[in-house]
């Protein structure tokens, strides 16, 4: 459990997390090199069917980051994420996974050390909880 | 033209997909016309040893009905794959799981100490469970292993074809038993039944979706005239293959599932939650703060049993994680 | 579109970006770890990839080992995915099947361990070669203009943006539901900070206007109903029945002082009277009359027709019906302005319940040369001259709790304005300002305001007014000088309250007919605060004036010439270009449930109702031309019928599996 490096999928709306996420690395800022981006157009692209595919497939924790409410550049994109979002964990909890395993977080193109503290948080919250018991036997 | 050698089986099912053969009525009689059943354990006896008996691929095609709960359910998925050159998943059991796979949301010690302790009408103070074997004076007997998890059939042998529904009403059947005995077949891997979702023939009048708020069956009684959506009653028709003749909406009842996700779609559950959390309260969201979103959310009761009530099985995550 | 996936040859080039990436990310390993995957034609590296040597390499490349799609592994796609998509089509690749994969913002800068900013990479780069894998051949979207223009609101924002895309040479309708054009700014008296007379400025723009060639007025009418999209609008408008026939009346002037009807006029504040039919103001334009139904003894009692009688070339036509006229137009400019706060609300000021407590709007009118009173100021209660006036500013703004939360931006200066105008003509009059901040941000306002205070010894008082009363003719005014901390009463012959200002009447059902969105206050909301103030979030509508916003006559005219300005710069070109990475939806999939429908921000999507045999089919029908790609619509599809060009969902679960494994 120790070396237990927990995989987490990052979805990024391209116009606020990924670009917050682009200003954490233009401001040299370090973390924890865990989360793997998968740009979206909005927040309101991810479809849940791939945050329980990403969970199916190993995942130790999903990620979804968007523009903050009324900041979205598509209107009104974020707000159905967020309710997708609270669903989805009403879900997980039924299915005996931890919430915090999906999160979602509203991050700024001008929040690059937000985005850093999030997945700094997400890895050492996911780690305390430990690997993902839908890991695949093969990966133990 | 010889006939067909055509097979049923039933694994973990209700039975009622054996009523969905006869619901066909007296057009069973031209199916006897030209096929042999070979094997039928509802209706007639066959023995096992005489299945293993069989060449491979003897049987035409083989329908195969329930899911796979134990490992005698397991066993005989392999044997009549083997024996049979087309192996249809029949009925929502064998097709996604169905009701057999929510005990996928408990495990084999919790079912057991359940049905075998805990019922209120259960006095089992020796604490006897089923046993995989167990010593008599005429030998050893063996009974079936009860699975932690049910699975559906694909989930342990190949599958030529699915007909979807809990149970497949007589029109999917019917023309089932017409391809399979006319040889006018969709490629494999078909489920054998219309590729829209259930609103496709749908005749009531929709709207374009905005949910307020959300009310179980019990809580309103519903327009037959308007789509259940519209009324805030939650319907799965829309991330359920049509094909069933929408007989639960014509009971001004709102379609649960059976039928399964359409071909495009991966994990039923998780589009109609997708579309379902989408359009609620959509034109006034702006104004949901975090907690009011919540509270709207929350009156969506039961997650799984309401948006994978069929398809637990073969739903992304399967079964429930319990530790 | 064409989707050659059934074998094909990526090319996967990693940049070293010097030793921004190279000196955390292995890109030797992750060129070599990419090669072995399927589909991989090509991976290679190179020190700069968007350097000319660099994207020469690429093309020769592309070229020698005949790719068909590329990944560039390098910086942030915000920075040079356009760069490489070029570079990709100069070298006869479709420039969407050239993808970039960010190793270096994402990963390298902001990681040490070079083992695990490695696998990162490599990860990534991965999802992004199963992203192009299957990504399609596609064309950008060409959408037709009509060139024309349909302005709402016909005050100074509406004219001015009429003009100027009049002047550029295109069809504009300006609609205005009042029968002249003219809006606020033909009530007022003077302007700031320059005190112009309104009318002399505006009255000119009106007429022009008027005999524009371009420019279609359609006065006395409403917006019925828009359908359509971007470039392609179709605009019913409800042209109300003027009972004239303005086609031949000659605006002689001869009806309406022979009626007997004797109703307080809006354009004079209630301050006058003015007949049943009617111009609303001498300067009007156009110059005909119309007859206010609700108010004609005709139209109420069956009697009268005195008009008819009169008018000696038969323009009086009490039969006549509104008429519905349908225009297209490429572009829509919303100008409907403001109204003021209700004086009612006020009630802890008298507003609305004593006769000498008026708004700014009508001060105006009793400052007007045109006004009741010839502009003098009098008393509205008994036309006594007045003597002691007091302003009361933010009268319903910046009241979060009772009242209009925001400030109405227009009443400091109008309200130095007033009080100035009010001592020019009563030399020996006091004038009272109570203010909460005077703000002054503007050309030449803060000089002007200074004129008020200095030059023309208006009294400013730091603080609310908490109470107005009547006291016998006078109006008794109560608040606190909060610089002092001193309770101040002042005894005045009229107090004039500096109303909030708030968006016009109608604009909740207006917006739902144009499919924009209004903010909290009412005010059209712009696609981008600060960078596209003057967009609406529905591409072809743009806003001018106050309608938007607490605006005054510069910035209302400015905005308008910006929204003019947008409109022309659509119109320079045939067609519209746009990213083909839209929506499309699968009409063998959809089945109607009309899930994505109200999903859709733009309005892309739109139920389809067709029959066949006696039954109806419902389908989603995509609107290219608006549609932004969010791709919201197709996560929540429940049947997979709505799908994201290049970003399908099939696409999705590979990328998610080759990062997991």
């Amino acid at each position: 459990m120790e070396d237990f490096e927990p995989k987490i999928i990052a979805f990024l709306c391209k116009w606020c997390t990924y670009a917050g996420a682009d200003l954490a690395g233009v401001s040299r800022l370090k973390f924890s090199p865990n989360a793997v981006p998968i740009r979206v157009m909005c927040s309101g692209r991810v479809d849940p069917s791939f945050v329980l595919d990403a969970f199916a497939k190993g995942a130790d924790g999903v990620l979804v980051g968007g523009c903050h409410p009324g900041d979205c550049h598509y209107a009104q994109g974020n707000y159905k994420t967020l309710r997708r979002v609270k669903l989805l964990k009403m879900l997980l909890k039924d299915m005996g996974l931890e919430e915090e395993r999906l999160r979602l977080e509203w991050i700024s193109a001008s929040e690059g050390n937000k985005f850093r503290e999030v997945v700094n948080d997400m890895v050492i919250k996911i780690k305390e909880i430990g690997p993902s018991p839908l890991k695949k036997e093969e990966s133990k | 033209m010889s006939k067909a050698n055509i097979a049923f089986y039933w694994a973990a099912s209700c039975g009622g997909c054996e009523i969905a053969v006869l619901d066909i009525n007296e057009k069973i009689l031209d199916i006897i016309e030209k096929a042999n059943i070979l094997m039928w354990p509802v209706a007639m006896d066959t023995k096992y040893e005489d299945l293993k008996k069989m060449k491979d691929k003897s049987i035409d095609v083989c329908f195969f009905n329930g899911a796979i709960r134990t490992s005698e359910n397991e066993e005989l998925a392999h044997l009549l794959r083997k024996k049979s050159k087309i192996l249809v998943a029949f009925g929502s059991c064998a097709h996604e799981g169905c009701i057999p796979a929510l005990a996928n949301l408990f495990n084999k010690k919790l079912i057991f100490d359940r049905a075998y302790q805990e019922t209120e009408t259960t006095v089992n103070k020796e604490n006897t469970l089923p046993m995989t074997s167990f010593d008599v004076k005429e030998g050893e007997i063996h009974i079936p292993e009860f699975y932690d998890t049910v699975k559906t059939l694909d989930q342990v042998v190949e599958v030529d074809y699915y007909l979807p529904g809990c149970p497949p009403t007589p029109n999917i059947v019917e023309d089932a038993f017409n391809k399979f005995l006319t040889g006018d077949l969709p490629p494999k891997g078909a489920v054998l039944a219309p590729v829209k979702a259930l609103c496709d023939e749908c005749p009531r009048k929709k709207k374009d979706k905005t949910i307020e708020t959300i009310y179980r069956v019990y809580e309103k009684e519903a327009d037959p005239e308007k789509c259940f959506l519209d009324q805030g009653i939650i319907c799965m028709g829309p991330a359920t293959r049509s094909g069933c003749g929408h007989q639960c909406i014509k009971g001004n009842m709102p379609c649960t599932g059976c039928f399964g996700k359409t071909p495009e779609v991966n994990d039923q559950g998780a589009k109609m939650i997708s579309a379902l959390a989408s359009v609620l309260a959509v034109e006034n969201e702006i104004e949901l703060d975090e907690k009011k979103v919540e509270e709207l959310i929350s009156k969506i009761k039961d997650p799984v049993g309401t948006f994978y009530r069929y398809s637990l099985a073969s739903s992304f995550i399967k079964r429930k994680v319990i530790k | 579109m064409d989707t050659n996936s059934s074998s094909p040859r990526v090319g996967v080039f990693v940049c070293h970006c010097g030793s921004n990436i190279a000196g955390t990310v292995d890109v030797e390993k992750v060129a070599q770890e990419i090669s072995k995957m399927e589909g991989v034609a090509y991976a290679g590296s190179y020190i700069y990839m968007c350097s000319d040597p660099g994207q020469k390499l690429m093309r020769e490349t592309i070229e020698k080992e005949k790719l068909d799609r590329i990944v560039v592994a390098a910086c942030s796609p915000t920075l040079h995915e356009k760069t490489f998509r070029i570079n990709s089509k100069n070298a006869g690749l479709n420039p969407y099947q050239c993808e970039i994969s960010n190793i270096r913002e994402h990963c390298s800068w902001v990681h040490e361990d070079k083992a695990k900013a490695t696998e990162k990479a490599i990860k990534i780069t991965k999802s992004i070669v199963e992203k192009v894998k299957n990504d399609s051949s596609l064309t950008d979207i060409e959408v037709p203009i009509t060139k024309k223009a349909v302005v709402i609101g016909g005050g100074v924002a509406g004219i001015q943006a009429a003009l100027d895309i009049a002047n550029g040479g295109y069809k504009t309708y300006l609609v205005e539901r009042d029968s002249s054009i003219g809006g606020k700014m033909a009530k007022l008296s003077e302007t700031f900070p320059t005190l112009d007379c309104s009318q002399c400025i505006l009255t000119p723009k009106m007429v022009e206007a008027a005999n524009h060639p371009n420019i279609e007025l359609l006065t006395y009418s409403e917006v019925e109903n828009v359908s359509g999209y971007l470039g392609n609008f179709k605009v019913k408008i409800k042209k109300k029945p003027t009972s004239v026939k303005w086609d031949i009346c000659t605006g002689c002037g001869d009806c309406y002082p022979k009626c007997p009807v004797k109703v307080p006029s809006e354009f004079q504040e209630g301050l006058a009277k003015r007949t049943a039919i009617y111009t609303p103001f001498p300067q009007a334009v156009p110059n005909k009359p119309v007859i206010d139904r609700e108010n004609c003894l005709y139209y109420q009692k069956g009697i009268c027709k005195i008009c008819e009688k009169i008018c000696k070339i038969g323009a009086i036509d009490f039969e006549m019906q509104e008429e519905i006229v349908e225009v297209d137009a490429g572009a829509i400019v919303v100008a409907t302005g403001y109204q003021e706060y209700p004086l009612q609300n006020l009630s802890d000021y008298g507003g609305g319940r004593y006769p000498n407590v008026i708004s700014g709007l009508k001060f105006e009118r009793l400052l007007s040369a045109s006004g009741p009173t010839g502009g003098q100021v009098l008393r509205p209660s008994d036309g006594k001259p007045v003597k002691d006036v007091v302003f009361v500013q933010c009268a319903g703004s910046r009241d979060i709790e009772e009242h209009k939360p925001y400030c109405s931006k227009i009443c400091c200066m109008y309200t130095a304005k007033h009080a100035m105008l009010f001592k020019h003509k009563v030399h020996d009059g006091n004038a009272y300002v109570f203010y909460i901040d005077v703000r002054t941000a503007g050309k030449d306002y803060e000089e002007f305001y200074y004129r008020t205070t200095e030059e023309d010894h208006a009294l400013y008082t730091r603080g609310k007014v908490s109470k107005i009363f009547e006291d016998g003719d006078k109006v008794v005014v109560w608040g606190v000088d909060t610089l002092t901390g001193k309770k101040v009463e002042i005894r005045a012959d009229l107090a004039v309250l500096a109303t909030a200002i708030e968006p016009s009447s109608g604009i909740m059902e207006l917006k739902q007919k144009l499919k924009v969105s209004v903010d909290e206050n009412g005010f059209l909301k712009e696609a981008h605060p600060k960078l596209r103030p003057v967009e609406s979030m529905t591409s072809g509508i743009f806003f001018a004036g106050a309608a938007q916003g607490p605006k005054d006559i510069p910035e209302s005219v400015s905005q308008a010439g910006a929204a003019a300005s947008k409109v022309l710069s659509m119109f320079s070109a045939d067609f519209l270009h746009k990213e083909p990475l839209i929506c499309e939806i699968n009409e063998d999939v959809c089945s109607g449930c009309g899930i994505c429908i109200m999903l859709c921000p733009y309005g892309a999507l739109e139920a389809e109702i067709t029959t066949k045999d006696n039954k109806e089919t419902k389908r989603s029908k995509l609107n290219e031309a608006l549609c932004q790609g969010c791709g919201t619509c197709s996560s929540a599809c429940p049947s997979g019928a709505a799908t994201m060009r290049n970003d399908i969902s099939k696409n999705m679960f590979k990328m998610i599996e080759v990062i997991l494994e």
